[in-house]
C-alpha cells in the first residue's frame, strides 16, 4: 500500500510550539478530503503540542529572523509557522 | 452629501479595515441588480469621475447615491472620488474551490491615503453560498496579492452571511477571498474600487473625536494576531489615525511616543 502525506500547517501566537493557534491550513494527499480557504472557524488543535500528541510529526518550523533595519514596525506574513505531517 | 459617519465609526474602519452596512439597498433595487448583474456591466476607463462613469439614473449611480452609501463614501474617500474599476463577481454553485486569501491589485503601502472597495450583495447570502471571507485587521499587513494564499483559516475571520442589499466598504489592503459555494444558487457581488481625489483628512463628522471609544477601537486586538505583532498593528493604526486627523500627538498607550522620543542634545558646559 502506498503511503500518502497529509500536511497540517499551524500558525502560533509566539515562536513557542506550545503557544496557541492563530491560524491553520490542511492539505490531504490521500484525496479523502478537500480542505480550502475559509472552511472552518475553529482550529483543529488549541496549540502546537496538542498536534504532536495526536500523532502529527513536526517537519519544519519558521526561523527567528531579526527585522530588517528600517522596517522594524512593519507587519507582513505570520511569523510563527509550523509544518506537520502524517502518513496515511 | 453630508456624512453621518462618526469618529468612533471611522476608528472602527481603521482597526477592522472595513465598514459593514446590512440591508441598506432597497428590495426593488436588489431585484433589479439580480437581473442586471448576470449580464455584466460595461467597463469604465480607469480613474473616471463617478458622474462620468455612471450616468444619472443608471443602477451604479443610484447605488452610490443611496444616503447610507454616499455618506460613508464621503467620510472615507471624500466628495469626488474616481472609479478605479468595477467588476461583477460570481461564485458558481458547487464549483468546488475557493479563491486564495488575497489583497486586491498589488502591494500598496501608502501611509496617508487609501482606496476603498465597495462590495454589494444583492441577494441574501446563507452560510453555504460562499460569502466573502474577510480577515478583520489585516489591511495594514505588507503583503502582495495572493502571496497569503497558504493561509486557509485565521481565528476571528468573518465568513460573510448577510441579508439582501448589504454593502461592505473595505480598505484596499484587506485580506479576503470568495469562498467555495456549496449551494445550488450562483452568488453575486458587485464591486467598485474608488480612488480619493482629495486628502483624506477629517472627512467625517468629527464632533465625537474625544470620545474614549475612539481609542478603544484603535486598541482592538484580533484573535489571529500573534502576541508581539499585535502591538505593531496598533502602532501602525496610530500612524494612520494621525494622518487622517492631522493630529501628530495622538497615541494609544504611548506606543508611538515612546519609541520616537529623541531628546534634543543640550550642552551643560
Amino acid at each position: 500500500m502506498t503511503l500518502r502525506q497529509q500536511v497540517l500547517v499551524l500558525y502560533l501566537s509566539t515562536s513557542a510550539l506550545d503557544s496557541h493557534v492563530v491560524g491553520w491550513s490542511r492539505y490531504d494527499g490521500t484525496g479523502n478530503s478537500q480542505p480550502t480557504t475559509g472552511d472552518s472557524d475553529e482550529p483543529p488543535y488549541p496549540d502546537g503540542v496538542a498536534a504532536l500528541r495526536d500523532g502529527w510529526r513536526l517537519i519544519q518550523a519558521s526561523q527567528l529572523l531579526p527585522p530588517q533595519v528600517g522596517a522594524e514596525y512593519g507587519t507582513s506574513f505570520l511569523k510563527h509557522e509550523f509544518f506537520f505531517e502524517k502518513l496515511a | 452629501m453630508r456624512t453621518t459617519i462618526t469618529s468612533v465609526q471611522l476608528a472602527r474602519f481603521v482597526s477592522h479595515g472595513y465598514l459593514r452596512m446590512d440591508a441598506v439597498v432597497p428590495d426593488e433595487m436588489n431585484q433589479e441588480a439580480l437581473d442586471l448583474l448576470p449580464k455584466g456591466l460595461p467597463d469604465v476607463p480607469y480613474g473616471t469621475p463617478v458622474a462620468n462613469a455612471y450616468p444619472e439614473g443608471s443602477f451604479p449611480r443610484r447605488l452610490v447615491e443611496l444616503p447610507a452609501v454616499a455618506g460613508a463614501l464621503r467620510a472615507l474617500v471624500g466628495p469626488d472620488p474616481h472609479v478605479d474599476h468595477h467588476a461583477v463577481h460570481v461564485r458558481e454553485p458547487h464549483e468546488g474551490h475557493a479563491q486564495p486569501l488575497h489583497g486586491d491589485a498589488i502591494i500598496d503601502v501608502r501611509p496617508d491615503a487609501f482606496d476603498v472597495q465597495l462590495m454589494y450583495y444583492p441577494q441574501r447570502v446563507s452560510p453555504d453560498m460562499g460569502g466573502t471571507l474577510v480577515v478583520p485587521g489585516s489591511h495594514l499587513r505588507r503583503t502582495n496579492e495572493s502571496d497569503t494564499g497558504r493561509y486557509q483559516n485565521l481565528r476571528g475571520q468573518t465568513r460573510l452571511v448577510c441579508p439582501a442589499g448589504t454593502v461592505l466598504l473595505l480598505h484596499h489592503g484587506i485580506w479576503h477571498g470568495g469562498r467555495r459555494n456549496d449551494s445550488d444558487l450562483p452568488r453575486y457581488m458587485f464591486k467598485i474600487r474608488f480612488n480619493p481625489t482629495t486628502p483624506q483628512v477629517r472627512l467625517w463628522d468629527t464632533a465625537d473625536m474625544a470620545d474614549p471609544a475612539v481609542a478603544a477601537e484603535l486598541s482592538r486586538y484580533f484573535p489571529w494576531y500573534e502576541q508581539a505583532t499585535a502591538r505593531l498593528e496598533i502602532y501602525n493604526r496610530v500612524l494612520l489615525w494621525r494622518a487622517l486627523t492631522g493630529d501628530p500627538s495622538f497615541d494609544v498607550e504611548h506606543w508611538v511616543t515612546r519609541v520616537t522620543n529623541r531628546p534634543a542634545d543640550r550642552s551643560h558646559a
